[in-house]
């Protein structure tokens, strides 16, 4: 067995944060996904091009440098923010640049998943709703999104795994999580390869998990519809 | 925004890009060549030879780059043997650090792609090469290599985008490249907006320059015709 030298729990301490952080993220990520891809698909021109600029530039951006700019690039923001509100100390947290970037980096993805499943949803279910009588919103939230869901989930799993490998890069701005918490029992132990070896494991174990987690949610989604392949 | 500090370090951000530039370039043309007897190891029919690239693939696909880039840059250091080895001179240096990790988990992605792109053959295809008597290895490199790489070009592009962003982790073992440049240029001017916007700008450029190459090499393969018949 490996010798953690006592930062087993500090070990589990960022596990759990990294999870907290993951799913704040994916939380984020959903509603600027979801709000995206309504922009991009709007007949609006001007909804249409701000949906479509901010999936183009977010994703030809690397996620390290969005992480870096959300933390260290608000400060002067959040100071002026902070004055107006009589808050002078008022500065975003590691957990929430973090998140709000990752979050960022997820939705600008995701656009494109629910876009996709936006656009496989025959227009004959909207126009019945249409024909029912329903209201917009109502045709949105009681037909186009429960269907969509089943169609999106296979995407937004796949960006949700590159998510939770994206969160170690907060650790670059000093989060405690899974590599921040190694890299301390590095410099206290002078074992790098045990930790981050450790650290990996972690993070396929997270994997694993999610994977699984999946598997069964899409099952769930697709209750009621029989494959033929 | 201070349009003049922009000016004034464009051209170390420059030099940084072109550090980016090296650490994609070589790694996504070795972990292209690392990947194909993967990729075809792992599209195989028995099971022991399935194994090692699963593993392999499983491992650096559900890690973290960073994790990978430190227990290379810093991890392999715990042993003495490595330290008094003959390719230490190598893994003590950041570069060579960058390069094998990133080229060892581009690896395990391109992998992945060329046994989709190989299971995406026709079998009708394989079948036909195999009845003009063409032997196994023959069919292998004049039907299966070139279909598989016209379906998995599109993909493989996609890989080559994300490892310009990933190429960013580099600085966070020392190297000076666009993202390691601009942090540093921020340690002296205190001015991450700008220079991070500048950067950026960058990283968009290069990825629009990389996505329009693709197309054209696209359009030379013909993949668009080469799929039209599926």
């Amino acid at each position: 067995m490996i010798d953690l030298h006592g930062f087993g729990p500090a070990l589990a301490a960022g596990t759990l944060m990294t999870i907290k952080l993951a799913l704040t993220a994916l939380a984020i990520g959903l509603v600027l996904g979801l709000s995206g891809a309504l922009a991009k698909t709007s007949q609006n021109r001007i909804l249409s091009t701000i949906g479509g600029l901010y999936s183009t530039i977010v994703r030809g951006v690397p996620e390290l440098l969005w992480v870096l700019l959300m933390y260290f690039g608000t400060v002067n923001l959040m100071r002026a923010l902070g004055q107006w509100l009589g808050m002078p100390q008022l500065e975003l947290s590691a957990f929430a640049a973090g998140s709000i970037a990752l979050g960022l980096c997820f939705g600008a993805y995701a656009t494109e998943v629910f876009r996709g499943a936006l656009l496989a949803i025959p227009r004959g279910h909207r126009e019945a709703g249409q024909a029912l009588g329903m209201s917009r919103p109502r045709i949105f939230w009681r037909i186009i999104l429960p269907q969509m869901w089943r169609i999106a989930l296979p995407g937004l799993g796949n960006l949700f795994m590159i998510l939770m490998k994206d969160t170690a890069l907060v650790s670059v701005i000093g989060l405690e999580e899974i590599m921040r918490r190694s890299q301390i029992a590095v410099t206290a132990t002078k074992e790098p390869f045990t930790f981050f070896l450790v650290a990996a494991f972690i993070y396929l174990g997270l994997t694993v998990i999610a994977m699984t987690a999946m598997h069964f949610l899409e099952r769930r989604a697709a209750r009621g519809f029989v494959r033929s392949a | 925004m201070n349009w003049e500090v922009i000016i004034k370090w464009f051209p170390r951000l420059l030099e940084g890009a072109g550090l980016t530039l090296e650490l994609v370039a070589i790694s996504v043309v070795a972990g292209l060549l690392l990947a194909i007897p993967l990729g075809i190891a792992r599209s195989s029919t028995h099971w022991y030879v399935r194994a090692l690239p699963y593993g392999y693939i499983f491992f650096f696909r559900g890690t973290p780059l960073l994790v990978q880039l430190f227990l290379v840059y810093y991890g392999v250091a715990q042993f003495d043997a490595i330290r008094h080895g003959p390719l230490w001179p190598y893994l003590r240096d950041p570069f060579w650090c960058a390069v094998i990790t990133m080229t060892l988990h581009t690896a395990a992605y391109i992998a992945e792609i060329l046994r989709g792109a190989i299971q995406a053959i026709p079998p009708g295809e394989i079948e036909a090469a195999r009845a003009l008597g063409m032997s196994k290895w023959q069919t292998l490199f004049y039907i299966v290599m070139p279909r598989a790489t016209r379906i998995g070009l599109p993909a493989y592009s996609n890989e080559v985008i994300l490892m310009l962003k990933a190429s960013a982790l580099a600085s966070t073992i020392t190297l000076l490249d666009l993202t390691g440049m601009a942090r540093t240029i921020i340690a002296r001017t205190y001015l991450p907006v700008e220079i991070f916007f500048a950067a950026g700008m960058l990283y968009l450029l290069i990825a629009y320059v990389l996505v329009r190459a693709f197309k054209v090499l696209e359009h030379k393969l013909r993949v668009d015709a080469s799929q039209q018949g599926r």
